[in-house]
């Protein structure tokens, strides 16, 4: 497919891997965070872990709206569609994350839950308008790419008047996370990681622009090259990111330029803020409460606001003790680290976050690397 | 979660809706969020709304760049 296939040809792969290998400097290590879920995926999808010189070290970030959905905001969603018998929609991503008493949104479906799976925010709005006498509850997750769309949906509901459509929103923000990574004081629990730079959001810039991250830069003194989700994309911006360093620049790149303006979609933007505005704070799975990192529904629009309509409290829960999630997510550990990986913990069965969604860290992992750990023993001389 | 997928715009459907044309499978989109988009152009498509749009000499530029790194390399491999 056009602007996908050119974008994953092993050739030049491989001319970039050699490229890196030339320029970065063997006597120093390179530690860059992918902040994106969707660039976790290509890195271990496309074996690109494999291509970049030894002292170049990918983290894994937390940008995977799934895996840092905290159990309580599912256990609101489960307890519209059991107790308050909501329609609830959700997207697809959302169905198996592990919620309190062994629940999940699928388990509380076969509990009895109208809990109903959508493509689109516009398809729960469809379901709204064919169920007139039930409340459709829209489980709303995601980063800034999938916020515009939720917004639409609200103020389209607004204009048709649609009394029994509201939105359980979820939506968190990618650049206040960055921040949280560098300078929470949770960094001290956890171990500092030592990052030199990132990769920054691919979908998510498109919407926001190149431009929220020119501040961050700055004041952290961290590099950040924006890159497509596509192979030579990630190949590109590591290049890009290792020169930089090289250099001693912090400076905010843009390789996904063919759609990544500096501006960003000023009409997505325009209508985010005309329907959402800032928490004060919101808790993450793995990073704890971090201050104006989400959003919530503006009180012009209080009736789409499931939590207003249903009087919902939050309540957070902790994670199951075993789950090593909250350190993958900041990259102090890896997957491999955890006790229950691969053996309790699998995607078939997932006990923490970041197994649920496939761009988790540990389901990337799980799907495309696990083999890569156990050595390779050939036998010789035995007839079989 | 934060996938979305370049799709050709093949046909407007009313103010914001239109069709999409993704390696052969055609897909209703809306259209609501790139009120500048025309048929021809090449949408990102998330959750079924385009959210933005290829600039085609932007994406020729980049894969340009790759190509010219594939020439420069042996070139670089000499030096010190």
């Amino acid at each position: 497919m056009k602007y996908i296939d050119e974008f994953r040809d092993g050739g030049v792969a491989q001319k970039i891997a050699t490229r890196l290998r030339d320029e970065a400097l063997p006597e120093r290590q390179y530690s860059f965070m992918e902040f994106c879920g969707g660039h976790t995926h290509a890195i271990s999808r496309y074996g690109i872990t494999e291509l970049l010189p030894a002292n170049v070290r990918m983290i894994h970030g937390p940008g995977c709206p799934v895996c840092v959905l905290p159990i309580g905001r599912i256990d609101l969603a489960i307890q519209l569609a059991l107790d308050k018998g909501a329609i609830v929609c959700t997207y697809g991503d959302t169905m198996r994350v592990p919620a309190s008493d062994s629940l999940s949104l699928v388990r509380a479906k076969a509990r009895g839950g109208d809990i109903r799976m959508v493509y689109s925010a516009t398809d729960a709005l469809q379901i709204a308008r064919q169920n007139p006498g039930r409340e459709v509850v829209f489980f709303a997750i995601g980063f800034e790419t999938t916020t515009p769309p939720t917004a639409l949906a609200i103020r389209n509901a607004h204009r048709e008047g649609l009394a029994n459509f509201s939105v359980l929103c979820c939506h968190v923000l990618t650049p206040s996370a960055i921040t949280h990574i560098l300078e929470s004081p949770e960094v001290r629990q956890y171990g500092t990681v030592p990052i030199d730079g990132f990769v920054g959001p691919a979908h998510v810039s498109i919407v926001i622009g190149s431009a929220p991250y020119e501040h961050f830069a700055q004041e952290y003194r961290k590099p950040v090259v924006i890159a497509g989700f596509e192979p030579l994309d990630v190949m590109q911006a590591v290049l890009m990111l290792v020169r930089q360093v090289n250099e001693g620049r912090s400076e905010v790149e843009n390789e996904f330029t063919r759609a990544v303006t500096s501006e960003g979609n000023l009409t997505a933007q325009a209508l985010v803020s005309e329907v959402f505005e800032l928490r004060t704070s919101f808790e993450w799975r793995g990073l704890g409460e971090v201050p104006y990192s989400a959003l919530k529904i503006r009180p012009a629009f209080a009736s789409f606001d499931a939590e207003r309509r249903f009087g919902l409290g939050y309540q957070p829960v902790a994670d199951n003790k075993a789950c090593e999630c909250g350190a993958i997510l900041r990259g102090v550990k890896k997957p491999t680290d955890c006790k229950i990986f691969g053996t309790v913990c699998t995607p078939e069965n997932p006990m923490g976050s970041c197994m649920v969604s496939s761009e988790g860290a540990c389901a990337a992992h799980y799907s495309y690397g696990r083999f890569r750990d156990i050595p390779v023993r050939v036998e010789t001389g035995v007839a079989a | 979660m934060c996938l979305a997928i370049p799709a050709l715009l093949i046909e407007m459907i009313g103010a914001d809706q239109a069709v999409v044309d993704l390696g052969g499978i055609r897909k209703q989109v809306s259209t609501a969020l790139v009120p500048d988009a025309v048929v021809g152009d090449y949408v990102i498509v998330h959750v079924g709304h385009a959210i933005g749009q290829i600039d085609p000499e932007e994406a020729r530029r980049t894969l340009a760049m790759f190509g010219e790194l594939a020439g420069a390399t042996p070139a670089l491999e000499t030096q010190p």
